[in-house]
């Protein structure tokens, strides 16, 4: 830490709240637009201080959609959002702690070899395979599915990858003292290593729903019914659609309430994590 | 309660490397074995070889009545306690204590009246509610113990125990370590480094050098027999001179060396066997210039060139004896004091 000097301090301080003020002002604009009535943008001028329509609007877009335009009540995008976000997070947590529990404690044949072929497939982003693995979930007749919203993004190169540091810094004694004490690989793991990686998982859980929940290319290429589109196609969908005017309050209050699972996700794993960040405990 | 033999057990590493080459040794019931030698030599490797945490290249092992060599290590009925204690960081002592046996399925009771029982042996009853991070290295050190005790084993195997403990926790917890084997008479395993540890603590200790067993005894007979150079330069402390057989004989007095076995040439002589006063028995004689004074409390160490010889050696004496640095002194050593050896061989002779 520099010496405790008044100016230092002074300007510490501004730089950091101009950044907040940056970070946080289109998200207040938002908030903002969503509680103005439907007139207030076609004169080009955006309003700084709330407006009346609140709770109008927000009811209007959860109960009720913006029907004209083919859009439905934004409560099952919402849902819909939220499963693929949880199957996408936590379907990749599992597959990549057990995976990188195989490479780190299992000696197998070619074992470093499926470490860098798991590890290459981060080269191999879904934006860059996108016709392929459409042409495979078309085939499986996955398309219009939950099934196919998530298991194509499941595989996670990059929490294996993690995972795996994590593990490799767990004194090995800890595993031979399990083994001493007769817990055979999944009683370690499940006693031991899942219990130690709480502080890893709450971390990888917040950033891959957050990945999970602003998928946009994927749900917009495999679904085509309305009973499966995500909030974020949604958004999408309520600018673009139909001739007229966007419904920019509408629009904004949607994207308010979109915004709200990651921070709700963030707020409540973060307890988790900043435990385990304080008790260090290895 | 076991005995454990180990009949010509070899470890050979993937990249061909021997770590453990043709150990033979039975230990018997309720015996506390001390393995002991410098870094590199195959003790932990030894001993993790019992543990069935290294698998064993070739020979076979018993614990007890069964050979063990391909049994997971907790079906070997063993205890370990490792140098970094390795306590499950994230579960209480008590549940630190009690992870080995619920594994084992006992019943709940006994599973509570066990830790409880060792815990109360250990003094860290006022801890079972703790997790490990909140305590201090002599009480980690103590809950390592503990997860062996309670598991009531065929034998206790310990890497180092005290390796992380400062001097004067290490003395401590050296004499209760030592105090609870005898008392529970649980056939003992312990893997060190340190001369003075394995002499104090052992039944019997080995010397290990390079993979292969350099000599078994009790510390008295390796101490006052050592059976090479290796094991009298590594066993006891300042380390024993060595003195070649033809400067004795030709400053020393050749009669005083007519004694001793043909071959001996290397002559060892432990630092308090050199005295600076006659004694009346048959003895050597000879001179050299003091090259420094150590004093350590109760005793000290004088550090002598010998005359015409770049050899300088160590002497013990009690108290602050009254030389100079840079003064030329006069060195005793009686005759049954010498320990002769081979110098191309390294082995003792006769």
């Amino acid at each position: 830490m520099v010496e405790n000097d008044r100016w230092g301090t002074f300007f510490a301080h501004l730089v950091l709240i101009l950044g907040v003020a940056l970070v946080v002002f289109p998200v207040y604009v938002a908030v903002i637009a969503s509680t103005h009535p439907p007139g207030t943008f076609v004169r080009g001028v955006m309003p700084l201080l709330p407006g009346p329509n609140a709770l109008e609007n927000y009811r209007t877009v959860i109960f009720e959609g913006r029907s004209q335009a083919g859009t439905p009540p934004i409560g099952g995008m919402l849902w819909n959002s939220f499963v693929m976000a949880m199957a996408i997070t936590v379907g990749k947590l599992s597959i990549s702690i057990l995976s990188a529990f195989a490479i780190v404690y299992f000696r197998f044949p070619f074992r470093m070899f499926f470490f860098w072929i798991i590890f290459l497939t981060l080269m191999l982003p879904v934006e860059v395979r996108i016709v392929p693995t459409f042409q495979v979930v078309a085939n499986l007749g996955m398309l219009n599915s939950f099934a196919g919203l998530s298991i194509p993004l499941i595989a996670s190169a990059t929490a294996t990858f993690l995972f795996r540091q994590f593990f490799m810094t767990v004194p090995e004694e800890l595993m031979e003292a399990a083994r001493v004490d007769g817990a055979g690989p999944m009683k370690f793991f499940k006693d031991i290593l899942l219990p130690l990686s709480v502080t890893n998982i709450a971390a990888l859980f917040v950033i891959m729903f957050i990945y999970g929940w602003n998928q946009y290319l994927w749900p917009l290429l495999i679904t085509t019914d309305p009973e499966y589109y995500t909030i974020v196609m949604g958004i999408q969908r309520m600018v673009t659609g139909g001739d007229s005017e966007p419904l920019w309050h509408l629009v904004m209050a949607t994207v308010t309430l979109a915004a709200l699972p990651p921070i709700l996700v963030i707020l409540f794993m973060q307890r988790l994590f900043v435990k385990g960040l304080t008790e260090t405990e290895k | 309660m076991a005995t454990i033999v180990m009949d010509d057990l070899h470890k050979v590493y993937a990249g061909g490397v021997k770590a453990v080459t043709g150990i033979s040794l039975d230990i018997a019931d309720g015996e506390m074995i001390v393995l002991v030698g410098p870094s590199g030599c195959g003790k932990s490797t030894l001993l993790r070889m019992v543990a069935g945490l290294e698998t064993i290249s070739d020979g076979t092992l018993h614990i007890g009545d069964r050979v063990v060599n391909k049994l997971e290590p907790a079906e070997r009925d063993i205890a370990m306690v490792f140098q970094n204690y390795a306590l499950y960081p994230h579960m209480t002592v008590f549940n630190n204590l009690a992870y080995g046996l619920r594994n084992r399925k006992l019943p709940k009771d006994e599973i509570d009246r066990r830790v409880r029982e060792a815990a109360e042996m250990l003094e860290i009853a006022p801890y079972l509610d703790r997790k490990p991070r909140n305590l201090s290295g002599g009480q980690r050190q103590r809950v390592a113990m503990g997860r062996a005790l309670v598991r009531e084993p065929a034998a206790f195997l310990f890497d180092e125990p005290l390796s992380n403990l400062d001097a004067k926790l290490r003395v401590q917890m050296r004499v209760e370590i030592r105090q609870l084997q005898k008392r529970l008479k649980t056939t003992s395993l312990y893997v060190t480094h340190d001369q003075l540890e394995a002499l104090t603590m052992a039944d019997r200790l080995v010397v290990l050098n390079g993979g292969r067993i350099e000599q078994v005894g009790t510390p008295m007979e390796v101490y006052s027999k050592p059976a090479s150079v290796f094991v009298a330069g590594f066993i006891g402390s300042p380390a024993m001179n060595m003195i070649d057989a033809s400067y004795l004989r030709e400053k020393g007095g050749a009669d005083g060396l007519s004694g001793l076995p043909v071959g001996s040439d290397l002559i060892g002589v432990r630092p308090d066997d050199l005295l600076l006063a006659a004694p009346p028995a048959p003895h050597l004689a000879v001179q050299g210039d003091v090259v420094l004074l150590e004093p350590a409390g109760a005793e000290s160490h004088i550090y002598v060139a010998l005359a015409d010889s770049a050899q300088p050696v160590t002497v013990r004496v009690p108290r602050l004896p009254d030389v100079q640095e840079g003064a030329r002194i006069t060195l005793f050593a009686p005759v049954d004091a010498l320990h002769p050896f081979d110098k191309a061989s390294g082995l003792r002779v006769g």
